[in-house]
């Protein structure tokens, strides 16, 4: 007698999701921005930094599609190399958090103890740190060109150059990573402390298998998914971070056509031409949309209970 | 209860010292002091002399505990770049509007999301709660700085039925109350009807049914009383958020409130102000949290803090 060939738990995760019409607009939303990011040069009609005096606060027309911003510039273009901004902060923000996170969260779980005691406090005290005022702190420190104040520490002189030659971008990938693995490491430890416990690891590890084998193969494998639900849902934070900071002037450097620079430059000329900040923050919303819708699906999808 | 509140404001000493060293550390780590500048540097008599009056040429750990020590007794210190103003100066004038602000958004976010949850929970799966809860992640996924312009373009400009920006009137308040509320109220919203659904199955609804109660009388009296748990114990976070989230909407309709004030004196590297506003937004996220845990054991008998 043979039975149906057994399903895996991310099969039938998977067919959760496609059944799931949000999730997968959002997915299909992302594949298309993603490709848009990637093939930016070949789609925009106009370079995003190159400015021209005539076409100032120019009318949407056959040429500027949706207008031209205060230094002429295509807005259009500028909003096309802008889901670069967005997108890297969004995947590198959740690589980081992911990975810091589940090392972190399954090293203290899994061994418990004075281990788990001492990675717990520290987390504890992280935790505790609002984190956008961290970012915000991080950003003063660090940040070349504010105020009139001259930087002289060696080490802050560096990474304030090294930030630069990444159009303001490092210091936001790492405020929000040094920030957001917290949670994660959280949720992970929570996880492996019950795992831990649990028959298959106790089999793995009466068997002999070393520590480092039952993390892998039997812990690991058990995190991944409702970790990449939250981290999902956490994506959107994070570019909403990053358009926070370049919006108060303490991201992105111009002319890094962040949508955070973009609504805060068009802002200026809310009374006359209100469309150069409306459409920045409307690209914004979708992007968010995308990932939210996303990551609402996967929960539903990992997490049958829950409806 | 007492005993556990005090317990909990005594572990709340260590975390606020942890989060105003680190804030002072990254402040003052940077050598050279806040009057060096770029263009006509000050002579260094001057600077020596400005450095002395704020006792900046102190080893750090001395500037640092002088600090708290004047915090704990409740002055903040000098602001360095806006002449005779204290900290303490700054803080009262614009913490209140920033609390107003605060508050209409609180009471737009529980007037819109509450019941926006609790319909799509009593009609589940119908056309109502997918609209509702279409909209609870449309508001989650609309940031500030895209809703304000928006609703300034719509209700100011077009329609002319709001003012652009400022504060003073009521009209004022308005806009930049919706900005900051609508997204809490998508919070609100899902929490609430998670937390009906929830609720909705427990067996003293069953026993509520069988005693042939009316449904609208199970669902307020015993439903929704239990529902609400959850959704009450999240406002004070989400009081705090709406406080240092302000930082946008003061920005965009040009309320002169301290999240406006706190961006601009980082903008200036003002750090006094910039620590002061610190501690007290950490302060503020620290106690809201500390409610959380208070309300719930007093809405919920069933949960009791002294253990563990």
């Amino acid at each position: 007698m043979v039975g149906p060939a057994p399903r895996s738990i991310w099969y039938d995760s998977l067919k959760r999701l496609i059944r799931n019409r949000a999730a997968v607009m959002g997915a299909i939303i992302l594949i298309i921005l993603t490709g848009i990011a990637i093939f930016a040069p070949l789609i925009a009609p106009h370079p995003f930094d190159e400015g021209n005096f005539l076409h100032n606060y120019a009318a949407p027309s056959r040429e500027f599609p949706l207008g031209a911003d205060f230094l002429g510039r295509d807005l259009l273009s500028r909003l096309i190399y802008g889901t670069r901004i967005s997108l890297t902060i969004g995947f590198l923000g959740a690589f980081f958090a992911f990975s810091i996170g589940l090392t972190y969260g399954t090293i203290s779980g899994y061994f418990g103890g004075w281990i788990d005691g001492f990675l717990m406090r520290l987390v504890d005290i992280l935790y505790a740190f609002p984190s956008l005022l961290f970012i915000i702190l991080l950003m003063v420190t660090f940040k070349a060109g504010l105020g009139a104040t001259v930087i002289r520490n060696p080490f802050v002189q560096t990474i304030a150059k090294l930030d630069t030659a990444f159009g303001g971008m490092l210091l936001i990938v790492v405020g929000i990573s040094l920030t957001s693995w917290v949670g994660m490491a959280r949720l992970t430890r929570g996880m492996a402390l019950s795992l831990r416990e649990s028959d298959f690891v106790h089999a793995a590890q009466a068997l002999g298998a070393r520590d480092i084998r039952v993390i892998w193969y039997h812990v690991v494998p058990n995190l991944i998914g409702p970790l990449l639900v939250r981290v999902t849902l956490a994506i959107p934070q994070f570019i909403a971070t990053e358009a926070f900071l370049s919006f108060i002037g303490l991201g992105a450097n111009p002319p890094t056509p962040s949508w955070g620079i973009m609504i805060a430059e068009g802002f200026k000329a809310m009374r006359s031409h209100p469309h150069l900040a409306i459409y920045p923050g409307l690209a914004l919303a979708i992007v968010m949309f995308a990932f939210n819708f996303l990551g609402d699906g996967l929960r539903d999808a990992f997490d049958p209970r829950f409806n | 209860m007492l005993v556990f509140i005090a317990k909990r404001l005594l572990a709340l000493v260590p975390v606020l010292i942890v989060i105003s060293a680190i804030t002072f550390l990254l402040m003052h780590s940077i050598p050279g002091s806040p009057f060096d500048q770029e263009e006509k540097p000050l002579p260094p008599e001057i600077r020596r002399n400005l450095e002395a009056f704020y006792n900046l040429n102190e080893p750090l750990y001395k500037q640092y505990l002088r600090y708290m020590g004047n915090a704990l007794r409740g002055d903040l210190g000098p602001s360095y770049m806006q002449k005779n103003r204290s900290v303490n100066d700054i803080i009262v004038t614009h913490f209140p509007t920033s609390l107003k602000l605060g508050l209409f958004a609180l009471v737009v976010a529980i007037i819109i999301g509450l019941p926006m949850g609790i319909v799509s929970a009593l009609r589940q799966n119908t056309g109502w709660d997918y609209v509702a809860m279409f909209f609870a992640i449309a508001g989650v996924s609309v940031p500030a700085m895209t809703l304000g312009p928006l609703l300034i373009w719509g209700f100011a400009l077009k329609l002319g039925v709001l003012p652009v920006a400022r504060w003073g009137t009521w009209q004022h308040a308005v806009l930049p109350a919706f900005t900051l509320g609508i997204g809490h109220a998508a919070i609100i919203a899902r929490l609430t009807r998670a937390s009906m659904l929830q609720v909705i199955k427990e067996d003293y609804i069953r026993t509520a049914r069988a005693k042939g109660l009316r449904e609208q009388r199970i669902m307020i009296k015993h439903a929704l009383r239990n529902a609400l748990i959850p959704v009450i114990t999240i406002i004070g976070p989400l009081f705090a958020a709406l406080i240092t989230g302000s930082m946008v909407v003061e920005q965009i309709f040009a309320i002169p409130g301290l999240g406006r004030f706190f961006v601009d004196s980082v903008g200036s590297r003002d750090y006094p102000v910039i620590m002061g506003t610190t501690l007290l937004f950490a302060l503020l996220l620290v106690l809201s949290n500390l409610a959380v845990d208070i309300s719930y054991s007093w809405i919920d008998p069933r949960i009791r803090l002294d253990e563990s």
